[in-house]
């Protein structure tokens, strides 16, 4: 009787102390769900979730704070993609965050810039270049199209254009059987 | 001595096709109206053009130089002047727009001065850089630069392959080139053994083409090359496939990721060996190529087209039949349509087929799959082309690429044997289409995070420096003011407040001094009736700030 009681409890405290060895030695740095819900985020960085950005955006998905519908960059693809993550329910795009539009860029008119600076200081991933009463412009391949730098310009000459397909860009198709009518 | 040789899996026996085109020899077209030249040759490069528009041009004068490691050089395919630098449909099975260069022939076809290379006497880097400045790449359809597979990878090239097999049906360009240039074709292979190092030479031909092998070999021996064995391998498509014609000569089985350099071999198109040849022997870049027109045509027959010439005027030399209701660029069986006649013959254009509905029936409606398994008994690459579909159907990619999609080949097999009559290879380039753009989409996102974090690490860092320069000013001030009021020494206020005080008094002094040293700029140079004037302007608001002080409370 005795014995097997010692037995028990000599078993208890060598699992306890490998366990609390184990989360120690193994302890994981910073929260890796954020991480993750931030991979699939589109890094757009456009604030439209009502976050200042897509890593805030995770944090309060993982906290469950914030639903995962309020990416309209991500789409419905991203939705999924979320739903999947955190073996959630798929919901459509919260129409109060806006719509999925096709990918653009930002282009300033450069004849009308006044070199205010505003757009560069509403760059979330300071794509845009330019100076005091400099001409300023948008270094398109790092745009990611959040539109923040269209509402604070003065002179309204940044305008959001849809990128065109190239022979570079373009993809095949889903295949699909044209019906005919055949009687 | 006739060496082993070894099979891959899989493959099919479509009808050859090869007859109604292989027996006419090669014949020049004409020189077209106009040529356009895409100054993107491959899917990997554009060249940077070096003409301007107005610009007359002599034929082999280089219109555009390579840039990057794998782009070549693009030359005028005849003397003329160039018109335009603007999109032009190219030949792409998505049929848009890419910049090109539009040459208006003069029709005199004068050619640069051309110098022969002497390969032996320059370094292998030498030569390969003059290959790239004669726009070497492969003929086989790629079109990937020579210059770069001529290099020596990691381990040194043991065995050339000359990949003579033309295994699609119909296409017969290589045939005639074996036929009637094979000395040519060799003596290129020759070059680029030489360039490679490699110690032999094996010539690998479908033995549907004997008159080819025959003339090949007579080349080999007349020659006097020991090391070229020139080889007839079995007809099956798609033998000309690379990894495949490697197996069947060298028995190597490259496997995922890895290339025939990895093992010590490289594969080179005869047409590209003849094209080494013609730049290394006359000093000719390459700008012009051997095509088969075949189909639905009249007079099916090989032709050497310059690289620019327009479809559409190419088609009356092989007179197209009048029910023919659609063009195929390449084979039957890997070939796309051509969404325009307007598109220009390229590096790469081995074959333009013509297609009639009782030549190529349209596919007859898609079918469930059966799962009968005929797909992966005749595929190639020993993958499984019903799971792919499946899973590229439901567009569950990272499924594809667990069942190794990238190892597919396009070659067609699949969608050959579907008894569901299931266009499997449109749904595998929908699959690796879709999974490019989704790399390429998070390679973007994995930028934007980082410049995102820089960015607010940089205002984090600009918010410190700036809270910790006023930081220090103030206390400078505080200093300052305190040590004055020591002197003054009045108990009934602290020293903080009186520094404060002492401040706030120094920024209103320096006001007042700034606000005295502004004076309006239409002030200058008033006549004295004007000063009168502004006097007496001056005395009434002071009159009238006077009456005001009793009504104004007592803060104002």
């Amino acid at each position: 009787m005795l014995e097997a009681i010692l037995v028990m409890a000599l078993g208890a405290v060598v699992l306890g102390a490998a366990l609390g060895y184990a989360a120690v030695r193994f302890r994981v740095e910073g929260d890796p769900l954020v991480e993750k819900i931030d991979a699939i985020l589109p890094q757009t960085q456009c604030g439209q979730c009502g976050f200042p950005g897509c890593k805030p955006y995770a944090q309060a998905i993982a906290k469950g704070e914030a639903d995962i519908n309020c990416c309209p960059p991500g789409g419905d693809e991203g939705i999924h993609k979320l739903a999947d993550l955190l073996g959630r329910e798929f919901k459509s795009l919260s129409a109060e965050h806006g719509i999925e539009k096709p990918k653009s860029v930002a282009v300033i008119d450069e004849q009308a810039c006044i070199g205010c600076t505003l757009c560069i200081q509403a760059c979330p991933v300071d794509a845009i270049v330019g100076a005091a009463k400099q001409m300023h412009t948008v270094v398109s391949v790092q745009c990611t199209g959040c539109e923040l730098c269209v509402a604070p310009c003065p002179v309204d000459c940044i305008r959001m254009v849809p990128i065109q397909e190239t022979v570079d860009t373009w993809k095949w198709k889903y295949p699909v059987v044209p019906i005919r009518q055949i009687a | 001595m006739m060496p082993k040789l070894f099979t891959f899996k899989g493959g099919v026996k479509p009808a050859s096709h090869k007859d109604e085109s292989a027996d006419a020899p090669i014949r020049v077209a004409p020189l077209p109206s106009r040529l356009i030249i895409p100054l993107r040759q491959s899917a990997r490069a554009v060249a940077r053009c070096v003409v301007e528009p107005g610009q007359a041009v002599r034929k082999g004068e280089v219109i555009a130089a390579a840039e990057g490691p794998m782009c070549t050089a693009v030359h005028a395919p005849t003397s003329g002047t160039v018109l335009a630098i603007e999109p032009q449909p190219v030949p792409h099975p998505s049929g848009l727009p890419a910049p090109s260069i539009i040459i208006e022939p003069d029709g005199k076809d004068r050619w640069i001065d051309l110098t022969p290379f002497d390969h032996l006497a320059a370094t292998p880097q030498q030569t390969r850089d003059y290959l790239r400045d004669c726009g070497i790449v492969g003929l086989g359809g790629a079109g990937f630069p020579s210059h770069v597979k001529l290099g020596p990878g990691e381990k040194g090239i043991d065995t050339l392959i000359i990949n003579g097999a033309e295994c699609e049906p119909w296409i017969t360009c290589d045939d005639r080139l074996m036929r009637e240039r094979a000395e040519m074709v060799l003596a290129g292979a020759a070059i680029m053994r030489h360039v490679t190092g490699a110690r032999r030479i094996l010539v690998g031909i479908e033995d549907n083409k004997p008159l080819a092998v025959e003339s090949m070999k007579a080349a080999a021996e007349k020659l006097g090359e020991s090391a070229i064995d020139v080889i007839a391998v079995p007809t099956r498509y798609p033998a000309g496939g690379e990894k495949q014609l490697i197996r069947v000569l060298t028995g190597i089985e490259i496997p995922y990721g890895k290339l025939g350099t990895h093992f010590g071999v490289q594969c080179f198109n005869v047409g590209s060996a003849h094209a080494v040849f013609r730049a290394i022997a006359h000093g000719e870049p390459l700008i012009s190529r051997i095509l088969t027109l075949s189909g639905n045509m009249a007079k099916p027959g090989n032709f050497e087209v310059l690289i620019g010439t327009p479809i559409r005027e190419l088609l009356p030399l092989a007179e197209p039949r009048a029910d023919t209701d659609r063009y195929l660029m390449g084979g039957p069986m890997m070939g796309v349509a051509l969404q325009s006649l307007d598109i220009p013959v390229v590096k790469g254009t081995n074959c333009i087929l013509a297609g009639s509905p009782t030549l190529f029936p349209p596919p007859p409606p898609e079918m469930p799959c059966i799962r009968c398994g005929e797909c992966a008994k005749v595929c190639p690459a020993e993958l499984q082309p019903f799971q792919l579909y499946w899973f590229s159907r439901a567009k569950i990619f990272g499924k594809t690429q667990e069942f190794s999609l990238f190892d597919c080949i396009e070659c067609g097999c699949c969608s050959y044997v579907c008894p569901s009559r299931i266009p499997l290879v449109d749904y595998f380039r929908f699959a690796k289409g879709e999974i490019w753009a989704r790399e390429k989409e998070k390679a973007a996102a994995d930028v934007a995070r980082q410049r995102y974090e820089l960015r607010l690490a940089r205002e984090e860092r600009e918010k410190e420096e700036k809270a910790a320069k006023l930081a220090a000013k103030t206390a400078a001030g505080r200093e300052k003011a305190a040590a004055t009021l020591a002197v003054a020494e009045k108990p009934a206020i602290t020293p903080e407040d009186a520094a404060k005080k002492a401040l706030i008094a120094a920024a209103l002094e320096r006001a007042k001094a700034q606000k005295e040293q502004v004076h309006p700029g239409n002030e200058n140079n008033l006549t004295q009736e004007q000063e009168a004037e502004i006097a007496a302007i001056e005395a009434r608001r002071t009159e009238i700030r006077e009456m005001a002080k009793p009504h104004l409370r007592q803060d104002d």
